[in-house]
């Protein structure tokens, strides 16, 4: 049993996670007064997507065909460390969230390297700008997780979010408030979206992400967009454990409620894109260098604790 | 030679010596004057050369002509860079060759044997420059366009534009006039401009005809003027918020131009105004009905846009987005000649409707803003919807009586007429010229695109290349109106 059901947790997680794109782009029609496209649209994006026949360059080698499945492998690796509703993940050990830092990293070199293979200029000023945002995004998320790390006293990511409890927001308020608005940055920095990026614009040249992924179709295209949906899903559930820590016994309660707050943070997302405009390319370095003073503050009241 | 705006000159009485030509326009061009055209028409073996200026303070318009024997005339482009693209031109289209222009490169390759784009492009070499080449196809649904940058990494030290993919021959097939199809030609210049091009060709064959537009028809022209640059400019408001992605003026302003493209179409049947104007006057009345109906959708569509327009201005991410990018000095803005808002964006006193005012629009004030950069080009554009707004419904509330239109009768023989219009996107010129015949002997356009796009190549120098698509929407400019 208890095998079973970290497994069926994941097999969750990979079923849902195509969801969360559609929950924002329904919340984003709300607001601009459209219906808006089915949330299920993704899956059908999939589905169309992995039936047909990709297209190579032929300058391009096999370090761009091998790009999207290693990206996926990746994110689907990370997502084995990645808690459920707080409660234990298929694999969990101590320090397991430096490896959770590095897969994504790894999913991000093997995208830049085959936006790189194509040649093209686009895809080289979108990957210039890709690593150039990392670097600032990656530590506040590092610095973060530390702070976590602390608060719930244990060096996993099960063990520090299985450690969050309602209780812990009586004591601990600053230090997950911070590390909220911290994770949130970098969620919307990480997964491309406005204020960071625009994920919506056809205009390449002010393309971050996207403009990286625009060689690649068919299944290859398939494997990157679900590979966006799993990196969103992965920061969402971070964020709701932190924010919505496991309050019940039962284990369908304690699902629904962390799925509700997955969910409202895909809202939160469809809301903040909503609302405002995109920053200037070059003030993105300033949104995360907040979020890592964000993390950094946390981890100090959290030592000082 | 001094002419009577709108009205037609003798085009004999406009020919100079040419040395007397060039000093001429020189002397001209610098004590105040702007080029509005400046041409070619073949002539007995040889070619004559037209040039236009404008007195924007005085309203004036100026003509004068050479005959160029020779395979070459002297450039004036290193003294006066609004001049380069029309010698470009003159040098494309004739063979005449500008002696000393820093630049001579194709702008249509319609010549035989060239292909659009290929030509020579200005390069920046150093280890860390790069070069970023985007279009013709682009990944909207918009016109072909190249587009070369040199840039040092975000940087862009140098951006060329190369157009004329959209090449027609739109000048030709006037030239070929007047008939029946050459109104449909002019509407069809440039697909959002249809009123203002129509009114420029109306305006260009009802100076030859010597003919009058009846004041009910001056009015209606300017009604239908005004309800096309409330829907562009409309559009533009909506479509710079999306390009900063920000959905809610985007989302507004998509449906609202709608609005207010409707409303032209209740008047004549057709959301662009086609088939609405002719020379002599217009095709379709307003009855009392329909007076009311537009009133009433007006001012619904204006509060709405307001409401869109007012979250831009109010919204701080949107408005750090927008300050700042994409300046264009207004000693930059004069010396290239922009036009329309673009120029008054820069702070230049040029509006056609108060510098060189025609049909209705005596007494019209203008609406400029300094800075230059994207905010300002949306601010008045803003500025410019609420005059517009406001003019439209003081006509429809006391729109003159009489008729619709006067006869045109045949063109009058080896004249020219120059018009001017105040387009949404600037000043249309059409110069016309007859043959002793009474047809057309040459059909000059000069869209304010053509003027424009080398503001926007300005606006990136210095500038972030992911900037590019918010200039080029803050200008919006027309593919096939500059490309003809």
């Amino acid at each position: 049993m208890e095998i079973v059901k970290p497994l069926a947790q994941y097999l969750a997680a990979l079923a849902l996670a195509p969801l969360l794109p559609g929950v924002i782009n329904r919340v984003k029609a709300f607001f601009a007064g459209r219906r808006g496209q089915p949330v299920l649209q993704l899956y059908y994006d999939l589905y169309k997507l992995s039936r047909k026949t990709p297209v190579y360059s032929r300058t391009a080698t096999w370090v761009f065909r091998a790009g999207p499945a290693a990206s996926l492998a990746a994110l689907l690796a990370a997502l084995l460390v990645l808690p459920f509703a707080g409660r234990s993940a298929p694999f969990s050990f101590d320090g397991d969230f430096v490896l959770l830092i590095y897969l994504l990293g790894l999913a991000r070199f093997a995208t830049v390297l085959a936006a790189l293979d194509t040649g093209s200029a686009f895809e080289g000023m979108g990957a210039s700008r890709e690593m150039q945002f990392a670097v600032f995004a990656e530590p506040a998320f590092f610095l973060g997780l530390t702070a976590l790390a602390r608060a719930g006293g244990h060096a996993s990511l099960a063990g520090m979010f299985g450690a969050l409890t309602p209780g812990i927001w009586r004591v601990a308020a600053p230090v997950l408030a911070l590390l909220t608005a911290s994770f949130f940055i970098v969620l919307l920095a990480e997964n491309s979206r406005v204020p960071a990026d625009d994920p919506n614009t056809h205009l390449e040249l002010t393309m971050i992400h996207e403009v990286m992924v625009l060689d690649h179709s068919g299944p290859d295209l398939a494997c990157i967009l679900y590979g966006a949906a799993l990196k969103l899903w992965l920061f969402a559930s971070l964020i709701a454990c932190v924010v919505l820590p496991r309050r019940t016994g039962s284990w369908a309660t304690d699902s629904a409620l962390f799925l509700l707050a997955v969910l409202g943070t895909a809202a939160a997302v469809g809301v903040v894109e909503s609302v405002m405009a995109r920053l200037r390319l070059l003030k993105v370095p300033y949104m995360l260098i907040t979020a890592f003073a964000f993390s950094a503050l946390a981890l100090i009241f959290q030592m000082s604790r | 030679m001094r002419t009577d705006y709108p009205s037609r000159f003798d085009a004999a009485a406009a020919d100079l010596d040419a040395a007397l030509f060039f000093d001429t326009a020189a002397s001209r061009l610098s004590a105040g004057g702007r080029a509005l055209a400046y041409f070619a028409v073949p002539e007995d073996g040889a070619h004559r050369l037209l040039l236009a200026i404008g007195f924007d303070r005085e309203g004036a318009v100026e003509v004068y002509s050479t005959r160029v024997a020779g395979p070459s005339f002297r450039a004036l482009t290193p003294s006066f860079p609004e001049l380069h693209l029309f010698e470009r031109e003159i040098w494309e289209q004739s063979g005449l060759r500008p002696e000393g222009h820093p630049w001579l490169k194709p702008i249509r390759f319609n010549t035989p044997g060239a292909v659009p784009g290929v030509a020579d492009y200005f390069t920046v070499h150093g280890s860390q420059v790069h070069e970023v080449a985007v279009g013709p196809v682009h990944a909207g649904v918009i016109e072909p366009g190249h587009f070369r940058f040199q840039c040092h990494g975000e940087k862009v030290f140098h951006l060329e534009i190369m157009l004329g993919y959209q090449h027609r021959g739109a000048e030709r097939a006037l030239a070929a006039g007047p008939d029946a199809r050459s109104l449909r030609y002019a509407e069809t210049l440039a697909g959002d401009t249809s009123i203002g091009h129509a009114w420029a060709y109306c305006a260009a064959v009802e100076a030859l005809c010597g003919v009058n537009v009846p004041p009910r028809a001056q009015v209606l022209r300017g009604l239908m003027l005004e309800l096309e640059r409330l829907a562009n400019h409309t559009g533009d408001l909506g479509a710079l918020a999306g390009d900063v992605a920000y959905l809610p003026t985007a989302s507004f302003c998509g449906r609202l131009r709608g609005d207010f493209l409707n409303m032209t179409a209740l008047v004549c049947g057709n959301r662009f105004g086609r088939n609405m104007l002719k020379p002599g006057g217009v095709e379709f009345d307003l009855d009392y009905a329909l007076i009311k109906e537009l009133k009433l959708r007006l001012e619904a569509a204006f509060r709405d846009v307001a409401g869109a327009a007012g979250l831009l201005w109010e919204t701080s991410s949107v408005t750090d987005r927008f300050e700042g990018t994409g300046v264009v000095t207004r000693q930059a803005a004069e010396g290239l000649g922009l036009v329309g808002p673009a120029a008054r964006a820069s702070g230049v006193g040029l509006d056609t409707r108060r510098n060189y005012p025609y049909g209705p629009y005596e007494g019209f004030t203008m609406s400029v803003s300094g800075s230059g950069d994207v905010y300002s080009r949306a601010y008045v554009r803003w500025l410019e919807i609420q005059k517009s707004a406001e003019l439209a419904a003081g006509w429809l509330d006391a729109l003159p009586e009489g008729p619709l239109a006067a006869e045109c009768g045949p063109l009058a023989p080896g004249c020219g007429a120059v018009s001017l219009v105040e387009g949404w996107r600037g000043q249309i010129c059409h110069f016309a010229l007859t043959g002793p015949d009474g047809r057309f002997r040459s059909y000059k356009v000069v869209d304010p695109s053509f003027h424009n796009w080398q503001g926007l190549a300005m606006a990136l120098r210095g500038g972030e290349i992911s900037d590019f698509p918010l200039c080029n929407k803050s200008f919006n400019l027309s593919y096939c109106g500059r490309d003809l």
